[in-house]
This record gives C-alpha cells, structure tokens and sequence, in this order.
C-alpha cells in the first residue's frame, strides 16, 4: 500500500515534471503565435483599438475568440459579417445601439476611435483559430 | 478555539458574508436583463453587473481562504498568529481595494479583461495586500515547533495563487498572448492551486470532524493534489483551443483536461471513505453536511460538468456560450464557495464559544442554497444548449436566439430565488452566532476529543 512519502513524491515529481512540460510548450506557443495570428498586421491602430477594447470591457457583454460574456453576439467574424459602417454606426452612436431590445452602452465614440476598434475587428477576424467558430451544420432551410 | 489570535478569522467571515450578498444582487441584476427587464441599464449596465458579480465571488472566496487561514495555522502548529494586527490592516486594506473597484466598474474604470477586470493600480494594491498576508502566515509557521502537512499544503496552494498573479499583470499587443496568460491566472488558479487549498481546508475538516487518523487523511491529500497538477497544469490546454494557439493544445488540452474530473472524484471519494470510516459523532452536523456537500458537488459541477464540454469537438459548439455558465456556476459553487461555507459553519461555534449546533435554519440553509444552485445550473443547461443548436449549429441570428431562450431565464430567477433563500438563512444563523468571545477559548476543543 502506498506510504506517505511516496504520495508525497507523487505529488512532487508529477507537479515538476508536468510544469516543465508546460513551460516547453509555452515558449513553443510564443514562437507560433505571430505567424499564426498574423502579427505584422498588428498596426498602431489594431493595438489602440485593442486598448479601447480593454478600456470600456467589452468583454463585459461580447465575446472575441469565444472569450467574454454571453450577454452580446461573438464578436470574431463581426468585421466579415456586419462590415465596418453597421460597426462604426454602433460604436459613434449617442443613444443606446439596442438591436432587438437588447440595449448597449451609447459610447458616441469618435471616428477616429471607431476607426481603432474597426481595425482590432478586422485584424482579430484574420487570426488562424484552428477552424472556430465552426460554420452552421445544420440546413434549417430544408 | 485553543488560540486567541484566531478570531481574526471571524471578520473576515463577516466580510464574506458581505460581499456575497452583494454578489447575489449583482446576479439578479444580469438575470433579469437577460429576460428583458434592463431597466437599470443607464446606472448599471451588464458589463459592470457582470464585473462586480465576478469579482466579488473572487474577492469573497479569497477573503474566506484568508479567513480560514488564520482559524487553521494556529490550531495545526499550535502557535499563536505571527500578528493580528497585519491580519487587521491586510482585510481592512482588501476591503478598502474591493469598494474601490465595485465602485470603479459603474463608471466605466476597468481592464476590461474577463475576471481580471480591477483596474491597474489596484492591482499593486493587491499585490502588496496578499505579500502581507503571505509574510504573516509564513512567520507563524517559521515560528511554530510544529507544522502539518495540511498547513504546508494550504500554504504552498496561497503562495503559488500569489505568484500566478503576476503573469496576468503584463501587457501584450497581440489579443492571443494577452489571453494566453490570463488562463494562466484563472485557469491555474481555480483548476489547480485552489484545489491545492480547498483539499488543505478540506484534509483540516475531515481530520476534525471524522477524526480519522491524521497521517490517512494526509496521505490522500498528497495523492489528490497530485491527481490535481497532473491533470490541471496541461490541462490549461482547453482554453487554448481556439484563441489563435498552435493546433496541438487540442490534443493536449483534450487528453489533460479530461483527466481532471479524475483529482475532484478522488476528492469526493476521499471525503465519503473517511466520513463512513469516522470514529466518531461530531456535534457540528451542518460543518459536515457542507463539508462532504463540497466534495461531492466539486465532482458534480467542476469535474462532471466541466468533462461535458471540454473536448475538443464539442468545445468547438459551444465556447463562448450560455454552457460555460452552466458550468461555471455550478464548479464555483461546489468547489470554492461550499468549502469556505462549510470552515465558517466549523469555525463558529469555537469562536464564539455558542454551541448553536444544527439549528433549523442552518439545515434550511444547505438544502435550499444547493436545491436553488442546482436549478440554476439546469436553466443555464437549457438556454446554453438551446443556443448551441440554434445560434452556433443551425446559423439563426444572435438577438433572435436570445429572444428565443429568454423564458429560461424566468427560471433561473425562480431557482436564484430559492437560493438567495437559503444564503439568507445561512446569514441569519451566522448573526445568530454573534461576536467572538475570549470566554471561547478553551485548552482543548470539548468536542473536539
């Protein structure tokens, strides 16, 4: 029967060693990244609108690379799929932007601060994401 | 209660007590915006309801970890705390940051970085905050004759949380390693050095309401944190999916992360074993319900549910959906907020010295709270999975699937409802209890021996 002191190398050696494992890994992911997301395209304007991404959490309602709250719709494909005026008429508007009821906060931001998020849409669009969010299997239409 | 020094820990019970109310408030707020009803929107809008809802469980559990702390290392290396005095300005300082911040999110002052939303410079406060609490316990235990594998675990697992803070305080451009090393906070936090001290405060209960043989428990605890590492650590993978991280964290994320149900089975097997083998009758009936209540709703909701939509090809579906509630909810519950209920229901009674042993609303209390989450966690199951189908699978428009699985969230307010019943209960009795007492303090706990 096992003894302490081996559950207690157990713990040790296992946690050690699948550590290290993840930090290889880690400094491997550190090195893929930038081809795999693009990162030359990674502008000033991508990065200040990632800043004002940060700086009103919109993470608070949407999601970006399906990470944020459930409140607003997955933000990843919305460049592709609403286009950069319907994004710049939500983001500049001075009344709550309230598609179906669902109100948004009225940030009435400045063109060129929609120009900065548009940017950080449009780049975060681009990003290799192993093949998320996966295209509707299911034909409703038949 | 041997020592006098730990009644520290009731105040930062009391402010457990505080902020999880305000949680709950929080919780309502989002849940009836979800149906329709945001007419707080223009004062609170969802994203800062859901800031403060999500930090406050942080910085309760948190302050119930430090609590429990303070109540535990002195009774394990039988030693007076280092200073209560440090132990009074860390919870007065981390109140002081939490207010700070609740009231920072309402006007739109944040990172704006899921969960990790306190802005910048109360982070350093933070910092400097958990550096004292660490030097304080960590004087006790240089000081004390003895330590115990319990309290070298708890610990090891507040040390480790400390540090894993700091991956999270570095700024990158690119939104992929930005997100990479946040998990490396959340995720490591709550799929592994937490459960690093959930199974020391858990190892600590059992040894003192079974009282089965110390050196058994302990035994178990290392096999189970080790299950925990094992399978947690690369387990991280599962979040790496699909933020724009090399395709191999699907295999690796996969295989680990489906290992991780494995340290909280072993959990609640743990607890059940040494509870049936328990020689003898506690007093505290309601310090044990809450106390294998952990054990065995930690499997149900961070392993069971968890395992229900972290492979892969199902992740694919339903990341970033209403199932990541489901399980959240549940997973936080069971494991995190039941074990720092189920030390305060232990720790009352010694502290204040009132023997309020399993009064009624205590009992209403367990069954209600958990009657209450479990309803939740259904609703949360039925609008996410609802969502998957028609949002994600079939194509159907956001705002519509919203309209569409709204009525759920009728129940979820119905069930938060009962909850928010059974919290209040738990409250009362804690009131109940009073202030702690000198008049506590005993050489050996009667119903401990």
């Amino acid at each position: 029967m096992l003894s302490k002191s081996q559950a207690r190398w157990f713990f040790i050696i296992g946690t050690i060693f699948f550590s290290g494992v993840f930090l290889w890994l880690t400094v491997d992911t550190i090195n893929s990244v930038p081809a795999q997301t693009k990162s030359a395209n990674i502008t000033p304007a991508v990065n200040r609108g990632k800043i004002i991404w940060e700086e009103n959490n919109c993470m608070g309602c949407h999601t970006i690379f399906g990470e944020g709250a459930y409140y607003a719709p997955e933000l990843t494909k919305s460049f592709e799929r609403r286009g950069e005026g319907y994004i710049k008429a939500a983001l500049m508007s001075k009344t709550p932007w309230s598609p179906r009821g669902r109100k948004m906060v009225a940030y009435a931001m400045t063109e060129e601060q929609a120009n900065d998020v548009v940017a950080f849409l449009k780049w975060a669009g681009e990003v290799d994401l192993n093949g998320f969010p996966a295209k509707p299997t299911i034909n409703t239409s038949k | 209660m041997k020592f006098k020094s730990q009644k520290l820990a009731y105040y930062f019970f009391a402010t457990c007590m505080l902020l999880l109310s305000l949680q709950l408030l929080y919780g309502f707020i989002m849940g009836f915006a979800h149906m329709g009803f945001d007419n707080l929107h223009d004062y609170v809008p969802f994203n800062a309801a859901r800031a403060v809802h999500t930090n406050l469980l942080v910085v309760w559990l948190l302050t119930g970890f430090m609590g429990a702390t303070y109540f535990i290392v002195p009774d394990e290396t039988q030693t007076e705390l280092y200073s209560v005095k440090l132990g009074f300005i860390q919870l007065i300082s981390l109140i002081i940051v939490g207010v700070v911040a609740v009231i920072g999110f309402h006007f739109n002052w944040w990172e704006g970085r899921k969960f990790l939303e306190i802005p910048r410079p109360l982070d350093y406060l933070v910092v400097v905050n958990v550096l004292t609490f660490i030097f304080n316990i960590g004087m006790t235990l240089f000081r004390a004759k003895r330590t115990s594998t319990t309290s070298m675990v708890l610990y090891t697992g507040l040390v480790a949380a400390a540090l894993l803070y700091l991956p999270g305080m570095i700024y990158f451009e690119n939104q992929t390693m930005d997100s990479y090393f946040r998990w490396w906070v959340v995720h490591l936090w709550v799929e592994g050095v937490w459960e690093l001290i959930m199974g020391g405060i858990l190892a600590y209960l059992l040894i003192k309401l079974t009282g089965v043989d110390r050196e058994v428990i302990e035994k178990w605890l290392y096999v189970i944190v080790g299950l925990t590492f094992l399978s947690g650590i690369l387990g991280t993978g599962h979040h790496y999916y699909y933020i724009g991280a090399p395709k191999y964290w699907l295999m690796v994320g996969g295989i680990f992360s489906a290992l991780e149900p494995l340290a909280f089975l072993g959990m609640a097997l743990f607890a059940i074993v040494m509870y049936r083998r328990s020689g003898r009758e506690h007093p505290n009936k309601i310090a044990l319900m809450w106390t294998i209540g952990c054990a065995i709703m930690s499997f149900v909701g961070a392993g069971f549910l968890g395992f229900a939509h972290t492979l892969p090809n199902v992740n694919m579906w339903t990341h970033g959906t209403l199932v990541t509630a489901m399980h959240g909810h549940l997973a936080f519950w069971g494991a995190y907020a039941m074990i720092v209920l189920a030390i305060i229901s232990y720790a009352m009674p010694l502290i204040t010295g009132r023997k309020n042993y399993n009064s009624m609303y205590g009992t209403l209390a367990f069954w209600l709270s958990n009657i209450g989450m479990i309803g939740m966690t259904g609703a949360f199951a039925v609008a996410g999975i609802a969502q998957v189908y028609l949002e994600r699978k079939s194509g159907m428009e956001f705002g519509l699937v919203q309209q569409e699985i709204e009525t759920h969230f009728l129940g979820l307010i119905l069930a938060a409802t009962v909850f928010t019943a059974g919290i209040i209960l738990y409250i009362i009795d804690f009131i109940k209890y009073g202030r702690p007492s000198d008049e506590a303090l005993v050489a050996l706990d009667s119903n401990q021996e």
